[in-house]
């Protein structure tokens, strides 16, 4: 069973490689996709609001990664 | 479907395929030098042969799950993997993570594969190093294939393209130079390929969901330049909250990315 191990892990690793920066985005995804419709809000804005979302979960990703990177 | 749609998908598939069939190269130019030919390319083989048994399998299924469903897992798929692969490259422009370097993969591999005991005939460690790095980095491109043509009617295509496109050029300079492509700018292809598989994966799950996009396909092009500017301000930001890892002190990253 080592092997299908191998394989899972080698899948999960084309995904993930930091846990939260994923579940961030997942957590954004979900939030767009059934939330955020039943707002009512223009639905014109929900394309630029996904993807401003999108966009800060990895500035803040790659500033929180550089945060802890020793000096 | 339009070039918005064409243009895109085919040069991320390209670009995207390059990068891994570099990677899978430098360890199947490792074996090959070190163990003899014949063993790395059977392995290299069989390896392509499962994979595209995959592509076959997977597109057959892909065609009977309805298309907003598959837009919607698909882009769910391509944003993880795209700024999973976007915030790596910044991360290295930024010196915060050392750059992968193909000429000391091959010579970590090199020295690995020397030590590993022989056979006179069938060299089952040269097989199975070959078949595995294949593998691995092949089974990234299928993604990206499958994701990038499953997006939309007609760009599977240009997708698949794409990738044999990029696997060619890698085999006829690997045949040409015998030697790892240590001068392919990997970590800059990276970031085009973060950037592209992000505003793919990104316009899809707008698609599935419902979303009116201002533009309608055209809006794909906004993305990219959207997540190219977001990257590029990232970058600088990056640098500047830490000191990061000088260039004399980064170290060679291990075979695999």
């Amino acid at each position: 069973m080592t092997w299908l191990r191998t394989i899972f892990r080698e899948i999960y690793g084309l995904f993930v490689d930091d846990g939260t920066f994923a579940l961030l985005i997942l957590l954004w995804l979900a939030i767009s996709v059934f939330l955020i419709p039943y707002l009512g809000w223009i639905p014109r804005w929900r394309g630029p609001l996904l993807f401003a979302g999108l966009a800060t979960i990895l500035i803040a990703s790659a500033i929180r990664y550089a945060r802890r990177t020793p000096r | 479907m339009n070039w918005a749609h064409i243009g895109p998908s085919a040069l991320a598939s390209f670009l995207a395929s390059l990068v891994e069939c570099v990677e899978a190269l430098t360890v199947v130019l490792a074996v090959g030098s070190v163990r003899g030919w014949r063993s790395a390319l059977i392995g290299s083989a069989a390896a392509v042969g499962v994979l595209l048994v995959l592509i076959a399998a997977l597109g057959r299924a892909l065609t009977r799950v309805p298309l907003q469903t598959l837009q919607l897992v698909v882009g769910a798929l391509l944003l993880l993997f795209g700024l999973r692969w976007l915030r790596k490259a910044i991360l290295r422009s930024a010196g915060q993570i050392p750059l992968h370097d193909e000429a000391a993969a091959f010579a970590k591999n090199a020295a690995a594969l020397q030590s590993a005991p022989r056979a006179a005939a069938w060299d089952r460690v040269a097989f199975a190093t070959a078949f595995q790095i294949v593998m691995l980095e092949g089974t990234e491109v299928v993604f990206i294939v499958v994701a990038i043509g499953a997006g939309g009617v007609g760009l599977m295509l240009p997708a698949v393209f794409g990738a044999i496109a990029a696997l060619l050029a890698v085999i006829a300079l690997g045949f040409a130079l015998h030697r790892p492509l240590s001068n392919v700018p990997e970590n800059t292809l990276k970031f085009v390929v973060g950037v592209l598989l992000s505003a793919f994966g990104t316009f899809w799950v707008g698609e599935g969901a419902g979303f009116l996009w201002p533009g309608a396909d055209w809006s794909i092009l906004g993305l990219i330049l959207g997540y190219l500017i977001v990257a590029l301000i990232t970058v600088p930001l990056s640098r500047s909250t830490t000191n990061g890892l000088q260039p004399e002190a980064q170290t060679p990253k291990p075979v695999r990315p």
